[in-house]
């Protein structure tokens, strides 16, 4: 028998708001432990949260860029759980009024990942075991994090990956995160199941917490799927419990079963009044969205003609898109500038950092005006070709590697010299492509192309040419 | 009476200088504390620099203000920077908090003059003062009866003449119960009239601090001056209808009183006599007394206890010996030390309270008690603003009886839980009330009344009060403890 894979994700992602979600402490990573906190964060006597605004704002960001709903009305909850890291013995985080509802994450193969919601809840602090002692850490406590439930709608490790990569991809885009894996400003907790292909029940479900790299997500999720399936083949039953994933072996191990589940005592949090999201300020937020990597990628497509590999070579990071719509700006055609940027830019930009930034010698005001001195016919695609190298170098424009001399071309009667030269001055090619040897023509073309240093048409002095030959 | 006034005229005045009424209420406390056990902690060496900054701001000719130099006590859980505030509790010994309560601060500004902190239930559970982990708090009347709870220190101690003033907090009657308990005045204001922060929380949806005092007119001076939306409370909204103090003495003929009948049910005769009696003391007043049914008032108790303790469950998380007071000194893992420091660190009643609240919030439990409470939260909410359709203030017995004596009301959690009847609904539906003595008994123990106000009109509760003390003084009656000004 074949089984399916059923999986649903829960990603935490840590919201880059200057400070805290209850606090105005700074949220930024690492610090010497315990120096980015105050009696708020640290949960002391008598101390009461006062919500963020900015996280409000970022959270709806990020739901619009799901194409998710926003609540008109949200409420803050109390996760009650004992942790030494959790200064307050609760996560103040949403259950029953969630901030965004629904929405999806389309993939490449136009299946959606439908969104169950969007809530916001704020962070906890960090352990540090050393010398047999265990020591906290609460500067990551408060801060802001939204948490992302999708439906168990994803059906292969494949479609995972690229959910996961999706979802990194547009929050990135609409600035609301970093979505660092490695360190932890994205984590993902895996729920998985299998059924027989072509059944709609689904299967029992366990739950791979914490992962923290595509990678292992792919790992775990195989690991666990073959885990499950073999389980059922042998006769066994699937036993719903959280998991974790050992990145040594490759291996989950279980970490509780369902009956230790924590209860969690979520109840309304007292201290913090209702969230009124007023319909214009979502509306002046949507104003403000930017385009998103799907909608390029379908302007870029349909619009430009342009590959989908390439397309999405494009649309990875907001600012290679940027540079592109920028330096397409009243271009002939943007696929040869998509094909300066995949060609030649993109050898130059090695890393994955630095394509994110994708800060590169040569800005897309100059590569506009390359591209429209090849458009004008000002100058051939070859010229073009190592003029670019030549500006990627330097980082100068266009204008410092061409002379006057170059450009402009070659006008109809200079052509007409220049061939009547190349015939006159070759006899032995003449006579070979006279004698049907086609290639011939090519040696009488260079001629052409070299007196005119380049800037001759190849393909209207070939014309010419066998013109000349012809009516000899 | 109106001791406030009458010191601040003293100071002004140099009959006395501020440094020898400090020196005076530190001396009386030193002698009936013993007795009283009114303060856990007394701060006389801040105490005496404050009262030497006033004396040299008199000296100068500078005006001071009302509070400026009077000489006060705070709950003992209210945040008081580098002031150990434990909540009476064995859990908190040794926390010195970084931070002064949002009323300390206010009050701080104006100089006020901070005795020490005063006794209370332990995290302000329970009814007597005597769940406190310093032993409970007697009553200035006979300190064989409890000073009441869980604001019983506070009572005491302005019943015992020695603070001018206090303040306490009110989560489900604890500061107008020990204030009827201790023949003084309390008044518990609307939600969110004054800030929470700093203040060691309970109930979050329910507590709120407020004054008690020797007078009226006394409460409504330091109740506008702790009132103010605070932006540290999300809950804070300020006093919408501004200061009551230049409201007091407004005339009262045509005001409407309405008593509910159930609040007078299983009510002892004596304070049943008082209450109705000060009902004819309004009337003649020119004031019109209305009955009416609120029927929903059986279901307070369950409702104040279930979301109290469900509140009070998750708020009391965080004392894990980790990070500030009591650790216990041996375990075994990081687990092991968090239940045997939460076991050996919390008493009985508080963890009874914990226990009730993490069952009633429990799956498979919530929807059968916490939600049901809350849901009928609302329902009583709307009863009493059905109920001021028809009427101004609603007058009410504070407390059922006197003052218990001493360990009666440990012996039998439930019983004093139903004591709680009159003063829980004002909490649920986060109204003011004014507690107010009305008589005495036969053993010459105080009797309180009670003036419930709509949201926010503390003003009208207090002028009811105000021209209650006016005419029946002789229920304002002092004892024989402490400063005799």
């Amino acid at each position: 028998m074949t089984y399916e894979l059923v999986s649903g994700f829960e990603t935490h992602i840590e919201l880059s708001t200057k400070t805290k979600i209850f606090c105005g402490c700074t949220t930024q990573f690492g610090g010497e432990p315990n120096t980015h906190c105050c009696p708020v964060c640290i949960g002391l006597p008598g101390t009461l949260p006062v919500l963020n605004k900015e996280v409000v704002r970022f959270a709806i960001k990020a739901g619009l860029a799901v194409h998710g709903r926003i609540a008109d009305v949200a409420k803050m909850d109390r996760k009650n759980y004992c942790y030494p890291d959790l200064a307050k013995a609760y996560q103040i985080s949403q259950l029953y009024a969630p901030l965004i509802i629904g929405g999806y994450i389309e993939l490449s193969n136009g299946r959606r990942i439908r969104l169950h919601h969007i809530h916001i809840e704020e962070d906890a602090g960090k352990l540090i075991h050393r010398h047999g002692d265990t020591y906290v850490d609460y500067n990551r406590g408060g801060v802001p994090l939204i948490e992302i439930v999708s439906e168990p709608d994803i059906r292969s490790v494949d479609e995972a990956k690229e959910y996961v990569e999706k979802l990194q991809q547009v929050m990135r885009w609409v600035g609301i995160s970093d979505c660092k894996m490695q360190e932890g400003s994205m984590r993902c907790d895996v729920n998985i199941s299998v059924r027989p292909k072509g059944t709609e029940a689904f299967g029992t479900r366990t739950e791979i917490k914490n992962m923290n790299s595509i990678t292992n997500i792919a790992r775990a999720m195989e690991y666990e799927y073959e885990r499950q399936v073999d389980l059922i083949e042998s006769g066994g039953k699937v036993i719903q419990e959280t998991l974790r994933f050992d990145d040594a072996t490759g291996t989950t191990s279980s970490m509780r079963s369902k009956e230790d589940a924590h209860d969690y005592r979520y109840f309304r949090d007292p201290d913090l009044v209702t969230i009124h999201v007023p319909r214009e300020e979502v509306e002046a937020l949507r104003a403000e969205m930017p385009e998103l990597p799907s909608e390029k990628f379908e302007r870029y497509t349909e619009d430009y003609g342009i590959p989908e590999k390439d397309a999405a070579l494009l649309t990875k990071y907001r600012s290679i898109s940027e540079y592109f719509d920028s330096a397409i700006e009243g271009v002939k055609s943007p696929k040869t500038v998509s094909n300066f940027i995949i060609g030649q830019i993109f050898r130059r930009v090695e890393t994955e950092a630095d394509k994110e930034i994708f800060d590169v010698a040569v800005k897309p005001a100059q590569l506009n005006e390359l591209v429209k001195l090849l458009d004008s016919g000002k100058i051939r695609n070859n010229l073009a070709k190592s003029t670019l190298e030549k500006m990627l170098d330097s980082g100068k424009g266009a204008l410092e590697f061409i002379s006057e001399s170059d450009m402009g071309g070659v006008d109809e009667a200079a052509l007409l010299e220049l061939c009547k030269a190349a015939v006159e001055g070759n006899p032995k090619a003449v006579e070979d492509y006279k004698n049907g040897k086609e290639k011939a023509i090519k040696a009488l073309v260079g001629n052409v192309m070299k007196n005119s240093r380049g800037k001759a048409d190849a393909r209207a002095a070939e014309e010419k040419i066998a013109e000349l030959i012809r009516n000899a | 009476m109106g001791s406030i006034a009458d010191i601040h005229e003293k100071l002004v005045t140099k009959q006395v200088s501020c440094t020898e009424l400090t020196k005076s209420y530190l001396e009386e406390i030193e002698k009936a504390n013993t007795a009283l056990n009114a303060y856990v902690c007394v701060t006389g060496e801040e105490a005496l620099d404050t009262a030497a900054a006033v004396d040299k701001k008199i000296a100068a000719g500078e005006e001071i203000g009302m509070l400026e130099g009077v000489p006060m006590a705070l709950k003992d859980n209210m945040s008081t920077k580098g002031i150990e505030t434990t909540c009476c509790s064995k859990i908190l010994t040794g926390y010195k908090p970084i931070f002064d309560a949002a009323v300390w601060e206010k009050l701080k500004a104006q100089n006020a003059v901070l005795l020490g902190k005063t006794n209370m239930d332990e995290f302000a559970m329970g009814s007597s003062c005597e769940t406190s982990y310093f032993g409970g708090a007697m009553n200035p009347f006979d300190v064989n009866h409890v000073a009441g709870g869980s604001s019983g220190g506070a009572a005491s101690a302005v019943g015992g003449n020695i603070a001018a003033y206090g303040l306490g907090s009110d989560t489900g009657g604890s500061i107008r119960q020990p204030a009827a308990f201790c023949g003084v005045v309390g008044l518990k204001p609307t939600y969110g009239a004054v800030s929470r922060y700093g203040l060691i929380a309970y109930g979050s949806s329910l507590d709120q601090i407020g004054p008690i005092t020797k007078s009226v007119e006394d409460a409504s001076i330091v109740y506008d001056a702790i009132a103010g939306a605070d932006r540290r409370d999300s809950t804070s909204v300020g006093a919408k209808n501004g200061p009551t103090y230049p409201q007091l003495n407004n005339d009262i003929a045509g005001l409407k009183i309405g008593i509910a009948r159930e609040y007078l049910d299983g009510v002892r005769d004596d304070v049943k006599e008082a209450v109705l009696a000060a009902a004819k003391v309004y009337e003649s007043l020119g004031a019109q007394i209305v009955y009416f049914d609120l029927p929903i008032l059986k279901f307070a108790l369950p409702v104040y206890y279930i979301i109290a303790c469900a509140e009070a469950s998750s708020n009391l998380g965080r004392y894990d010996g980790i990070r500030y007071g009591y650790k216990t000194a041996h375990y075994n893992g990081t687990h092991d030390m968090i239940c045997r420091t939460r076991s050996e660190g919390f008493g009985g009643e508080v963890q009874r309270r914990i226990l009730l609240g993490t069952y009633v919030l429990s799956a498979g439990y919530y929807d059968a008690y916490y939600k049901k409470a809350t849901d009928l939260r609302g329902t009583i909410i709307k009863a009493f603003n059905n109920a001021f359709e028809n009427c101004d203030v609603i007058l009410a017995p504070t407390v059922p009886m006197t003052a218990f004596e001493k360990g009666h009301a440990t012996s039998d959690p439930v019983e004093t839980y139903l004591t709680d009847i009159c003063t829980v609904p004002v909490n649920i539906a986060g109204l003011p009330g004014v507690s107010v003595p009305c008589g005495f008994n036969a053993k010459g123990m105080p009797i309180g009344m009670q003036l419930i106000g709509k949201s926010f009109d503390e003003s009208t509760i207090l002028n009811a009060a105000y021209r209650y003390q006016l005419a029946a003084p002789e229920n304002f009656k002092d004892t024989k403890w402490g400063v005799k000004l």
